[in-house]
């Protein structure tokens, strides 16, 4: 399984990476975009909103199946991924390229609360 | 426990991802379901569908029989080889299945029926055959392997791999089937392409798909198999018509024989309920997502559903299969509720491609 090392994880297979700026670019795991097949359409949040953690806030469709994207943490959506509205498919071959959306979390230490990647490797073989 | 076909362990081999296909641990692709798509458009692709069921009716009484379990008239064949495509109904005039039956001599006649309705399928064809008291005798094939390969270049790789069968399946016309080299070939298939599909003995079931990826068929799994089903305006059992459906409203009159006198399964309900719904294509006219089953579809002040909806890798855009209000024409255009969100899509009538050819008139998303 492709989980890097540097990354933090939730158990609904987002992945998030923390920028220079402090925010955290949020995306779906190499395993998720695996299970989903050929990604067609992504929909980010809009930057501006307001989000809960485990708040469904996107969308990621396969050819075969919809699946929902979580806000891994509570705060504010700071830009979305336009690029990947025209070629949603960066998801398949990039998984961890191909950020959905930057999120600025209200409590800027709860990203090291979340899964590291041998706890993420572990619930998602489960 | 899931049930396997004899190629179970080739797919897992070849790197497929494994599915739960109604009981069936099958192949939904091997990498990349849009570029199997593609092969099967452009080249060849090879498909393992030996969870249908292969069903034997035999004996003196096989004509009339299927005669009056058939809602095609199966004396449209008369040419040994020819088949045909039918809805087996209920009395209710609901679809039980739908199947293709193959002609082949008055007392044998083979019927191919989908994986998950053929135990049904063969309890419902015993019934009737005992209570019209039938000369025949139904036999479910348990020891076969069916493969399908399709697009343009498959008949070519096909007589590659098996250069004996050439001369009995080179003239074969469309829609018929014959025996040769220990095979039943015929020249049908699920995908809007040219190919061939074929019905053998387990036990050369790895051997028969060896020769044919060799010969350059590329595996395909189910997952390409309902694109291109979809964009050949082919009907999903389970999905696009069931027991409750009438085949009336789902695209399926064409399938009807109701011109002769012929006294078959459901023919009285079909007379007199008629059709309800419009049975069409929807192509997306914009993004947001995909269309799917079970969406609603709001035209005017009617509605309708999406019965069976996905991308299309040829068009590059969302198409569906939908139960439309009665009047609604192709050209029209409608919402469907993707998420609770209206996105416009224009009704089409189906296939959407055929033989590699987009046949629908689309529009920039």
């Amino acid at each position: 399984m492709n989980v890097p090392k540097d990354l933090r994880y939730t158990e609904s297979h987002e992945w998030l990476r923390r920028e220079a700026d402090g925010t955290l670019s949020v995306g779906i795991t190499d395993h998720a975009q695996e299970q989903l097949g050929d990604i067609v359409f992504v929909e980010a949040p809009a930057a501006g909103r307001k989000v809960a953690a485990g708040e469904a806030v996107g969308v990621v469709e396969s050819v075969k199946a919809a699946s929902d994207i979580y806000a891994p943490l509570a705060g504010e959506i700071v830009a979305a991924n336009a690029a990947l509205s025209g070629a949603p498919e960066q998801v398949n071959t990039d998984a961890y390229g191909a950020w959905m959306f930057r999120l600025k979390p209200d409590d800027a230490g709860a990203f090291d609360q979340l899964l590291d990647a041998g706890a993420y490797e572990k619930a998602a073989a489960e | 426990m899931l049930k396997t076909t004899p190629l179970n362990s080739i797919h897992r081999a070849s790197g497929a991802r494994m599915v739960d296909f109604g009981g069936w641990d099958m192949p939904v692709h091997y990498g990349s379901q849009i570029e199997e798509h593609h092969a099967v458009r452009t080249t060849c692709g090879l498909f393992d569908v030996s969870h249908m069921q292969v069903v034997d009716i035999e004996g003196s009484g096989a004509r009339t029989f299927l005669s009056h379990a058939l809602a095609n008239n199966v004396d449209k064949l008369q040419v040994p080889g020819k088949a045909l495509y039918s809805c087996l109904l209920n009395e209710a005039g609901g679809v039980i299945d739908d199947l293709i039956v193959y002609f082949f001599r008055e007392d044998f006649f083979r019927l191919i029926v989908n994986a998950g309705t053929a135990e049904k399928d063969v309890a419902w064809l015993n019934g009737l055959a005992r209570r019209g008291d039938y000369p025949v005798s139904i036999t479910p094939q348990r020891d076969c392997a069916l493969l399908a390969i399709q697009g343009p270049k498959a008949r070519e790789a096909f007589w590659q791999a098996f250069p004996a069968t050439r001369a009995a399946t080179e003239g074969l016309a469309p829609f018929n089937a014959a025996l040769a080299g220990g095979m039943m070939v015929a020249r049908t298939g699920y995908t809007g392409e040219d190919g061939f599909e074929v019905a053998f003995p387990s036990r050369h079931a790895e051997e028969t798909w060896k020769a044919l990826v060799a010969s350059g068929a590329r595996p395909c799994g189910l997952g390409a198999r309902d694109t291109l089903r979809l964009e050949a305006g082919m009907n999903l059992y389970g999905q696009d018509m069931d027991e409750g459906t009438s085949p009336l409203d789902a695209g399926l009159a064409w399938t009807i024989d109701l011109k002769t006198k012929r006294d078959f399964v459901g023919r009285e309900r079909l007379e007199a309920d008629g059709s309800k719904w419009a049975f069409l294509g929807l192509l997306l006219l914009e993004a947001g997502g995909v269309l799917r089953s079970h969406q609603r579809v709001v035209a005017d002040n009617a509605e309708g559903e999406v019965t069976s909806g996905t991308f299309s890798p040829t068009l590059s855009q969302s198409i569906a299969l939908a139960r439309l209000p009665l009047g609604i024409a192709p050209g029209a255009l409608v919402n469907v509720l993707v998420r609770d969100k209206p996105l416009s899509a224009r009704v089409v009538k189906p296939p959407f491609v055929r033989n590699g050819q987009i046949l629908v008139q689309g529009e920039a998303r």
